[in-house]
């Protein structure tokens, strides 16, 4: 599948809830899509598509709690980011981890991280601060005052 | 029900990216379930990157692994590149897939070595051992290190490799040829590691597209990736080589898969000799003087299975964002399925099968029952069951 037969593909499927999408170099691409939709959007490409979930980056920046799953179509290696971004006040998003294992560690881990709450994860424990952390304290978040 | 005792694996393993404490459950022989615990190691190396300049950070991810330590800085260069948006001289191309490969070499046959020693073959990880030091010294020759190399830059890589280095690098090759025939004879061909390994710690394809494992644990269960040939990048694009694949997805089906991967790279290393020598001299990098602001994502095949990169950059010298992905961290959670149901003594194997890096069973913790206290199997005593359990099928074959 080619990028542009990606995108179309996903926008004919999503509709409103793809807000953007970007061509990076090469075989990349960024597709900014709605994050009360991601659980869908995600069963979509691992379930339907058959991408490969890769990992998933979360960063801290002005706008607020942005979340990168990339995705892997390892038929031509392009790799898809789906993009969402999560409020400053609460961030919270579904869990992928209840259809996809493979992202189980990685919520978490974002968690302890960030910050970020995902809903209905079904492990919800600790995973890399387990007894030697504060609470409430996420040592990747950013001060931007 | 009868009662289950917990055995711990772990947790700190120095030789590992990942230090992490395994409990198998078990009662009496067989594992009925595992459970992991991690973080006992975490140093932070994503926010510890953002403090540092984008040169320094190739150090700094050069670290995370001793055995891989070509693999990160490999993907962090692709990430970077794609951001910075320049194309690399072919020569840096060729010397970058030599020191990749040759890392290759090494880390495999490090895995046959420790995976012979826990099945009580230690003439196999003599034989391993020893011909994984050529490789070691041909680094040593190439970069001044036998481990943490130095070679990758944005743009390119940081020494060059001399026409009059490449007879030394070719007869190696030679050898190790020879030498990988031998040991792959010896591992292929015996009946005792056939009834060790064959039909023990099955992974499925359903399996591992449930996980997203990769590198030869994906690749012996029948799912045909490999990164260098799906986006090629350096000179995997130039050369012709094959990806090992098995479907068998059992510990026989990842060690053929590892050993068959040796001659791949070793084909691709002397045809990247050739291609040196048909330049005879160029550039080695190409200067980047700025990197704007981005984002980019990198991944490479290493040893284990997919290194992967993300950095975003907001137009300073360091990185705003960098997040690894090590190919352990999602190979580590198919312990559950491939453990499950074993016994002790096949345990071992079976999660040495799935994460390579496992110099670290070494230093496996005292097991306690949880509930006496009581001491039940220290690590040297739980390789010797697994050894025990070799003699055993050697002497009634």
């Amino acid at each position: 599948m080619t990028r542009a037969e990606f995108i179309e593909k996903i926008k004919s499927e999503f509709a409103e809830h793809i807000l953007g999408t970007d061509y990076l170099r090469a075989n990349r691409v960024t597709v900014n899509v709605n994050p009360g939709f991601i659980l869908d959007i995600a069963k979509f490409l691992h379930q339907k598509i058959r991408f490969r979930f890769i990992i998933a980056s979360a960063y801290h920046t002005k706008a607020g709690f942005e979340i990168l799953y990339h995705f892997s179509d390892d038929s031509n290696g392009n790799i898809y980011n789906i993009h969402v971004l999560l409020p400053h006040e609460k961030p919270e998003i579904q869990s992928l981890a209840q259809f996809l294992v493979a992202a189980d560690w990685i919520e978490r881990e974002m968690h302890e991280l960030f910050g970020i709450t995902f809903l209905n994860h079904p492990n919800p424990g600790k995973l890399i601060s387990e007894g030697n952390w504060a609470e409430g304290v996420y040592p990747y978040r950013k001060d931007f005052n | 029900m009868s009662e289950q005792k917990i055995i711990p694996i772990g947790p700190y393993h120095p030789l590992q990216e990942e230090p992490e404490l395994f409990k198998l459950y078990c009662e009496g022989e067989i594992v009925r379930d595992i459970k992991w615990e991690t973080g006992y190691n975490h140093r932070g190396i994503e926010k510890l990157s953002e403090s540092k300049s984008f040169d320094q950070s190739f150090f700094l991810v050069e670290r995370i692994c001793g055995i891989c330590s070509t693999s990160h800085p490999f993907a962090f260069a692709n990430a970077m590149e794609e951001i910075a948006e320049v194309d690399i001289p072919d020569r840096a191309k060729y010397i970058r897939s030599i020191v990749g490969e040759l890392e290759r070499i090494h880390s495999h046959l490090l895995w046959v070595g420790l995976a012979g020693h826990f099945l009580g073959y230690d003439t196999v990880f003599m034989w391993a051992w020893k011909y994984r030091e050529p490789v070691l010294d041909l680094f040593e020759m190439i970069s001044g290190n036998r481990n943490s190399y130095a070679m990758f830059k944005i743009g390119g890589v940081r020494r060059d490799i001399q026409s009059d280095k490449l007879p030394k690098i070719r007869g190696t090759m030679k050898f190790l040829k020879k030498k990988t025939d031998l040991l792959t004879g010896a591992v292929m061909d015996d009946p005792v590691i056939h009834a060790r390994t064959k039909g023990v710690g099955i992974l499925t394809r359903e399996d591992i597209l449930e996980y997203a494992a990769v590198g030869p644990t994906a690749r012996a269960s029948g799912v045909d990736i490999d990164v260098r040939r799906d986006d090629p990048h350096a000179a995997y694009g130039m050369v012709d080589w094959k990806v090992i694949t098995s479907t068998e997805g059992d510990v026989f089906a990842k060690a053929k898969v590892r050993l068959l991967e040796m001659f791949e790279s070793i084909k691709i290393i002397e045809q990247c000799c050739d291609g040196l020598e048909k330049l005879k001299e160029g550039d080695i990098e190409t200067v980047v003087k700025n990197v704007p602001a981005g984002m980019g994502t990198g991944h490479y095949e290493a040893p284990r299975g997919e290194v992967f990169h993300f950095v975003k950059t907001i137009g300073t010298n360091s990185p705003a964002r960098h997040k690894i992905r090590a190919p352990s961290y999602v190979n580590i959670a198919t312990f559950k399925k491939a453990c499950v149901g074993q016994t002790i003594s096949d345990a071992t194997i079976s999660l040495a099968a799935v994460d390579p890096c496992y110099c670290c069973t070494e230093r496996m913790a005292v097991a306690y029952d949880y509930g006496s206290g009581k001491k039940i199997l220290s690590a040297s005593e739980l390789i010797k069951q697994s050894q025990k359990r070799t003699d055993y099928i050697k002497r009634n074959i």
